[in-house]
């Protein structure tokens, strides 16, 4: 097997370097140095991160676009350029093409209900993937019902491929198609130009929910000419409760407003209250503004690594750690066993050990992974699983992380079977 | 014997284990050996859901005593189980209501009766609960 430490420099990525950016991979837990390997579900914050964050409050805090004080001046330009700096990493035309929410959950809410309410109608559908998290599957499914429209799904097939033969029949009545860039339970990356390509051909609108993509492959809203994206930022390395949707002006101007407050609005009379303009008029309510802050400096770490030089590190080490877990007795990868096809996670059972005996005998020896459905349930059902164990992989894993999962593997496995 | 007797029994028992790989072990042998529940009682009525593991608990009521056997598809949740159900069976309904298993604390496992684990063994605890209950009062109305 290739020594993935060679590999790694020749990316001009300094794995060890990277390591000790973030204070939280020195814990030990039950005395074991900590193996954090569920960077799907969240990601680990770099100190810069904490810093900005730190710095917002301890020197600007104070209520963005109000204040005609100082301060306020600097919290808005902070907050207003945290989204400049979003727009760019994503290459979007506008910022007020970024809407901040809590997250990607929020966004993929916020489509739901407002194209929902403006464009579905009884006997109309929304077409998803049957990789889809329950954050993209839930807030359509509850528009649907609301508006008597139906909920369609792409099929996937046995190793994780999105089956898209069928794709333009299935297209038929829809109105929006929704669906992830990366799988969360699986990590297969799906053929988003195909769908959009697809989609736009009918004159359909895209939701891609890219709440796996952004931190480990280039996503740039113009090229792929996707109508609408989501993601969060707390599994790009910055702080909970802020994440991201972008949406093309054109449509986002065509959406009726979400939540009602302050900041969302021109004029308020108990007649009648006009709206304020993109991106504001989705934006209700005093912002995250420590998190855009915090968000701004997670995307700044990203670019200082560079996104493409994360891609090629993770992709090695994913490779390496495929080869090195696949030669485990009873290893069984779900999914496709190719490093291309796949970013951050590896989802997989041992012989017939349930998930969650295998996940607690390796949180004993103190390497994190996540045990369960992944908040995907219908992915489970489609390969009659109760659930699997799932390593997904950040910038700062390396192959000893790997190793010590091969190891607690096989320690675990001896004990359970 | 009673719940406390059973529980600090157990107590001991792990005591004399070195390290935590002894401990699991042991549990998981204890999962291994106990096919507890009958295969016609592994009913969706008796499957407790809402768990990463699935328990299927049936309880039976005999002389004013409650027995329970069960299962999971999870091994260490099973040897748990078997630990909870030697201390709980032909316990009385009042017994039981107010029993407090603090052996799975004190043997260090305590994770499993956390909510944020959602495995089967809090959820049986509770389920064993309100069955006592139930049949508490049903023995108070006849
Ligand atoms: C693919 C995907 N979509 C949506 C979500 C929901 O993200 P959040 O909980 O940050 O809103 C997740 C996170 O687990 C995810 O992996």
């Amino acid at each position: 097997m290739t020594n993935t430490n060679d590999i790694l420099e020749s990316h001009m990525i300094d794995v060890e370097a990277v390591r000790k950016d973030f204070p939280i991979l020195s814990t030990h837990v039950y005395g074991y140095p900590l193996v954090y390997l569920d960077n799907a579900a969240t990601t680990q914050k770099p100190e810069s991160v904490l810093h900005a964050m730190d710095d917002y409050y301890h020197t600007i805090n104070s209520n963005v676009h109000r204040g005609v004080h100082h301060l306020s001046q600097q919290a808005t330009e902070a907050y207003e350029g945290a989204r400049q700096k979003i727009a760019d990493f994503i290459n979007a035309r506008h910022n007020h093409e970024i809407i901040y929410t809590r997250g990607t959950t929020e966004s993929i809410n916020l489509v739901a209900s407002c194209f929902g309410r403006k464009f579905l109608k009884p006997g109309d559908s929304i077409l998803i993937s049957a990789v889809e998290h329950h954050s993209n599957i839930v807030p359509w499914q509850m528009i649907c019902e609301e508006k008597g429209a139906s909920l369609k799904v792409i099929p996937v097939d046995d190793e994780g491929e999105l089956i898209l033969d069928n794709l333009d029949k299935l297209l038929d009545d829809v109105k929006l198609v929704s669906f992830n860039y990366v799988s969360n339970s699986l990590g297969g990356v799906n053929p988003v130009q195909a769908i959009i390509t697809a989609a736009h051909k009918r004159g359909i609108p895209v939701l891609l929910d890219a709440a796996q993509a952004v931190q480990h492959l280039e996503v740039d809203v113009q090229s792929l000419d996707v109508d609408f994206l989501a993601f969060s930022s707390h599994k790009l390395y910055g702080p909970t409760g802020i994440g991201v949707l972008y949406g093309k002006e054109e449509w986002l101007n065509q959406l009726p407003p979400y939540q009602g407050g302050g900041e969302m609005i021109k004029t308020v009379t108990f007649e009648k209250t006009t709206y304020n303009d993109l991106p504001y008029k989705f934006e209700a309510g005093t912002p995250d503004m420590a998190g855009a802050v915090g968000l701004a400096a997670a995307i700044d770490y990203v670019l200082g690594l560079g996104i493409r030089n994360i891609q090629q590190v993770e992709h090695s080490l994913m490779s390496y750690a495929l080869g090195t877990l696949t030669e485990i007795n009873g290893f069984r990868l779900i999914g496709k066993a190719v490093a291309e096809r796949r970013a951050g996670v590896i989802s997989f059972l041992v012989g017939d050990i349930h998930p969650f005996d295998l996940g607690e005998i390796l949180d004993k020896q103190g390497i994190a992974v996540r045990t369960g459905h992944h908040c995907a349930q219908p992915v489970m059902d489609r390969y009659c699983i109760p659930g699997t164990v799932r390593a997904s992989l950040a910038i700062y894993n390396n192959s000893q992380d790997i190793d010590r999962l091969a190891a607690g593997i096989r320690k675990a496995s001896a004990l359970l079977s | 014997m009673t719940i406390q007797q059973t529980q600090d029994e157990i107590i001991a028992d792990f005591e004399l284990f070195g390290d935590w790989m002894d401990k699991y072990e042991y549990i998981i042998q204890l999962g291994k050996e106990l096919p507890m529940i009958e295969e016609q009682y592994k009913t969706d009525d008796n499957l407790i859901r809402g768990c990463q593991s699935r328990v299927w608990l049936h309880t039976e009521f005999k002389d004013g005593k409650l027995l329970f056997t069960a299962d999971s598809d999870a091994v260490i949740t099973k040897g748990l189980i078997s630990l909870v159900i030697k201390v709980l069976n032909g316990q009385t309904p009042k017994a039981i209501i107010e029993s407090d298993l603090y052996f799975i604390d004190a043997i260090g496992l305590s994770s499993h009766l956390s909510p944020t684990r959602s495995n089967g063994l809090l959820s049986m605890v509770k389920q064993i609960k309100l069955y006592a209950l139930a049949y508490q009062k049903k023995s108070v109305e006849s």
